[in-house]
């Protein structure tokens, strides 16, 4: 196996352009543990972790490179509670956003966060150069991107006008170090609620229904919430598997969505 | 016979002393069985069925032969002896003979070079199956009879009635032992066609009869050295790939090194049955139970390793530690193609437990009466009949002593903290305080010591006076319990030195110390240090005309009359024993009898705060009482106490092999959930000092009881906080919210 250790990142751009099946590394938490399950045996491997160039952090900006451990102290208010509950310390101490974006399992943490900020996905290549691609053409389906061979994550760009009122919640089978069932994030602006969920679609997925209704409403009556609630458990898609049942993902998307609706009013 | 410490020796029994294997664990020194190698090493790799239940047509080990690095590719053909193995029935092939029972049954074994050469080695073999349908239910292998033991229990009258009546229907899941540390063993030839075989066990000389019969050896042809263990909770009873490892040496002529990865362990060591339980229980106005009535089923999957042994325990105590005239169990063993079970911490207890206390909670309920209260009036005691066997408790049973004590303990305050890592849901942010609600529950739990059923049940040690201390020579198997402590503190108390060394023999050393399981090595290899050291010390006073060993000499009237010096002027002076408990006997046709050596007893309270509209759950706290005869290492005892209780937990609210057509889902850390720090509840420990009938000081076993009843006592809060019936474990969220 290839092992290519790029400095920065034209290195890493002109070695991904000579060799597109090359995989990429970062923080390693997903790609070892397919690569330890032998699922998956990569030809070779292009690591990313001395990469400078992917590690900035600013409102505006989350460089591929960011560490959940960083994300979880410096982060925007709903990234970073959703940062706190990947994994262990030492998993969040490896892992990356970039990663998390990269994977685009339906149980992301970062990714609902992601659509509901209506972040954009930088990518870049050697022949391409720089394409930013909006959150809603970057995941098309169960771990699949629109991302090409040659190009690699760059950056999280988040719009300057994101709303400071973001909640972040998570539903597992344990309360620590666990593979969501239902998460969900709301963020409220001026121009109403927006809610997104994962591990209930093969995507993460914006409940638009539901934001269209509640935010037509004047007020959030109990009433107005338990619609709202209903709606997106209607409105999600999720399947029964080893980790829950399409009934409890259902149900626990509304009620998770309606709580976080009231927790982001407090 | 009293014993006092001789003036000066520390860590005596009684005390809390620490582990001399517990820096070297903590400071990542120890040498745990994965972490041996040598020089020449191959590395080994398992190919196993993809189906749970398949013919095997053909398979062509050419591909992976003709790889560059591999040295050896064995297949059931290639055993030199018998062809099946098997703890209590021989009836496991070494490798697929022709059909494959079980998902994961183990087909090839390769050695190769290096560990990722074996690993595709093993991914190049090439087989034909033919897929048949897996046979996986339960209730239908029952009924047409493919078992491995049927049980059946009739004591008193049984059209005997109650006129409060209760019935209900249970259910307990796989539950996997998910130890740390995976299989992994070690051979080495010797040169002389024979092998040294370090492997993690429990057991090493039932391993080592296993291993020869299927190697075509002579028992001092194979040595069974025990290795570093991290954990075992019973997954290391059975044989895993013990005989694989040794093969490949012997063909190769070189050591070879096998370890399981996670996945593979999940598949490759035998687990807590599933069980699925239908109870009646019948009792008076006053909650004195009349009859209780019970139909227990619990799968044993493809083959038979401890099943007989686990479902004698499960119908045995059935009514838990409680006394009733009038018992009816049916019980069933019964062979599927599910994931082979075996020995798990509580062995046939656990599941029972579950379904009893469930009963006795609803009793409670249908007589209007505290649980604790309706469990007092039916405490089962020392001289007392056990309900099913009918067998007259020997020893100390304390149950009254330790439901009284549990209910007497402080429960914590109402206040419920604004901190998400103490709320249901945890980090996970789900729950505001305001959605909370708590939930308190009991349970109560009685298990036998040691092995029972007229087996021959012993253990050997040998205590040596050395100039340089007293050296203690056992098989007995430390797999992180600290037995290791208790057998010094023994020789420490008995013949005056703290200078005491455990060491572990070979199966060429010494005989048998049994098995480390069925809570049994404190009271039975404890009870043969104890026997070995006593003798050894009356063997020098006696010499030299002495009243008192103590760490420099032999004394009389408090004069040295000999030195260590002296003692050992002809060489090391030793005694060896082989300890035996009360004997024990086949229940008879209607499951009565002396079947059992010796009880022990303990209660459960559990605090837990729920989310009922998200189902989610977060164990507060847990209170225990132990019945422990004698403390000989308090800290220890917390040590069983609290790692049981979590044990128990997981069962009660997350843990649990998804098993799909013989097919197991979530065979990773990732999907197969254990409690961690935040899911682990506070744990306030109390014990019950009343010496039993054997053992040392009085001492029983405690690695069982704990884990016990601690999953109905969590299940019984739940419900009492939410109102749900719940039946089985684990306790879901969709279960709590009804969906």
């Amino acid at each position: 196996m290839d092992f290519i250790a790029a400095h920065d990142l034209d290195e890493a751009l002109a070695a991904k352009a000579h060799q597109p099946e090359a995989q990429l590394l970062a923080g390693g938490t997903d790609l070892m543990v397919e690569v330890n399950l032998a699922h998956h045996r990569p030809p070779s491997i292009l690591s990313l972790r001395r990469v400078e160039e992917l590690r900035e952090l600013t409102p505006g900006r989350i460089g591929a490179g960011v560490t959940w451990a960083r994300l979880e102290r410096n982060g925007h208010r709903g990234l970073a509670q959703a940062a706190r509950t990947v994994g262990s310390p030492q998993i969040r101490a490896a892992g990356t956003i970039g990663g998390n974006v990269a994977t685009a399992s339906p149980a992301g943490d970062g990714l609902p966060w992601i659509i509901a900020a209506e972040a954009a996905i930088e990518v870049k290549s050697r022949e391409r150069g720089t394409r930013t691609i909006p959150w809603n053409e970057f995941f098309i389906g169960v771990k699949r991107t629109s991302l090409a061979a040659d190009e690699i994550i760059t950056a999280v760009v988040v719009p300057e006008d994101v709303p400071i009122a973001q909640e972040f919640a998570k539903v597992g089978t344990r309360n620590a170090m666990v593979i969501s069932t239902v998460s969900c994030v709301v963020i409220r602006g001026d121009d109403g609620f927006r809610v997104a969920l994962g591990s209930v679609a093969t995507t993460p997925m914006r409940a638009t229904r539901a934001e269209e209704m509640i935010n037509a409403e004047s007020t959030t009556s109990q009433s107005v919430l338990d619609e709202f609630a209903r709606i997106v458990s209607e409105e999600v898609r999720p399947i029964t598997d080893h980790r829950s049942t399409e009934s409890y993902r259902r149900h626990a998307a509304g009620v998770l969505a309606k709580r976080l609706v009231e927790r982001s009013l407090r | 016979m009293t014993t006092r410490i001789a003036p000066g020796v520390k860590g005596g029994i009684g005390t809390s002393v620490l582990r001399p294997d517990g820096e070297p664990k903590v400071t990542g020194n120890f040498a745990y069985a994965s972490d041996l190698s040598s020089e020449g090493m191959l590395w080994s790799a398992t190919l196993r069925s993809p189906h749970a239940h398949a013919r095997l047509l053909k398979i062509d080990i050419g591909p992976a032969v003709a790889m560059d690095g591999v040295r050896a590719v064995l297949t059931q053909d290639d055993v030199p002896g018998e062809p099946l193995f098997g703890q209590e029935e021989q009836d496991q092939p070494v490798l697929c003979d022709g059909v494959a029972r079980y998902w994961g049954e183990p087909v090839a074994v390769v050695a190769a070079e290096d560990e990722e050469t074996a690993r595709r080695a093993a991914a190049a073999i090439v087989v034909e199956w033919e897929p048949l349908a897996p046979f996986v239910d339960p209730d239908k292998a029952a009924e047409e009879g493919s078992t491995f033991r049927e049980l059946k229990v009739r004591r008193g009258d049984e059209t005997a009635t109650g006129s409060v009546v209760v019935e209900g229907f249970y259910e307990t899941a796989t539950q996997d032992q998910a130890p740390l540390g995976p299989e992994a063993g070690f051979a080495i030839p010797d040169g002389e066609g024979g092998l040294d075989l370090y492997v993690t066990s429990q057991w090493i000389h039932v391993d080592h009869r296993q291993i020869i019969a299927c190697l075509d050896m002579e028992p001092d042809q194979i040595r069974c050295h025990p290795a570093g263990i991290g954990g075992a909770f019973g997954s290391r009873e059975d044989i895993s790939l013990h005989i694989h490892v040794a093969m490949l040496s012997l063909a190769t002529g070189r050591p070879v090194k096998m370890v399981y990865d996670r996945s593979e362990s999940f598949v490759g060591h035998v687990k807590r049955h599933p069980s699925r339980m239908w109870y009646r229980h019948e009792a008076d106005e006053d909650g004195k139970l009349v009859k209780v009535t019970a139909r227990l089923i619990l799968d044993g999957g493809a083959y038979a390793h401890t099943s007989r042994a686990v479902i004698a325990n499960a119908a045995f105590f059935a009514v838990g530690p409680y006394n009733c005239d009038n018992v009816v169990v049916d019980a069933v063993a019964v062979k599927t193609n599910n994931p082979p079970a075996g020995a798990m911490r509580g062995f046939g207890a656990v599941q029972t437990c579950f379904g009893s206390e469930m009963q006795m909670d609803r009793l409670a309920e249908a007589l209007d009466m505290d649980p604790l209260e309706l469990r007092r009036r039916n405490a089962l005691a020392a001289g007392d009949p056990l309900a099913t066997s009918g067998q007259i408790i020997a020893g100390s049973l304390p149950t009254l002593a330790v439901i009284d004590t549990l209910e007497a303990m402080p429960l914590p305050d109402d206040t419920i903290e604004d901190d998400p890592r103490l709320l249901p849901g945890g980090t996970g942010l789900t729950t505001p305080v305001s959605s909370v609600v708590r939930g308190v529950g009991y349970a109560v739990n009685v298990k036998n010591l040691a092995f029972s059923e007229a087996f021959d049940d012993f253990s050997e040690a040998r205590a040596v006076m050395t100039t340089a201390g007293v050296e203690i020579h056992t098989a007995a198997m430390e797999v992180g319990q600290g037995l290791v402590t208790v057998c010094q503190q023994i020789a420490r108390t008995i013949l005056g030195t703290d200078q005491v060394a455990v060491v572990w023999d070979d199966t060429s050393q010494i005989g048998s110390a049994g098995s480390t399981s069925a809570s049994r090595q404190t009271q039975m290899t404890g009870g043969a240090v104890h026997a070995a050291s006593v003798g050894l010390r009356d063997k020098i006073l006696e010499s030299f005309g002495g009243d008192e060993l103590r760490e420099d000499g032999v004394y009389l009237h408090d004069e040295l009359v000999a030195t260590i010096d002296q003692v050992c002027v002809g060489g090391p002076v030793g005694h060896h024993v082989q300890f035996r408990h009360p004997e024990t006997f086949q229940p008879d046709e209607n499951g009565q009898g002396d079947v059992h050596a010796g009880f022990v007893v303990s209660a459960h309270r559990a605090v837990v705060d729920v989310d009922p509209e998200l189902g989610l759950v977060r164990v507060v706290q847990v209170d225990t009482v132990q019945d422990v005869g004698k403390a000989l290492n308090p800290q220890a005892i917390v040590g069983q106490l609290e790692g049981g209780i979590l044990q128990g937990v997981g069962l009660a609210v997350m843990e649990q092999l998804v098993v799909d057509e013989g097919v197991i889902r979530n065979p990773t850390f990732t999907d197969y959930l254990i409690p961690t720090f935040v899911d682990a509840p506070a744990v306030n420990t109390r014990v019950i000092e009343e010496g039993d009938h054997f053992g040392p000081f009085g001492a029983k076993g405690i690695g069982e009881s704990p884990t016990i009843s601690a999953t109905p006592a969590v299940v019984a809060a739940i419900r009492a906080a939410t109102g749900r019936d719940l039946t089985r474990v684990p306790v879901l969220p969709e279960d709590i919210i009804g969906i």
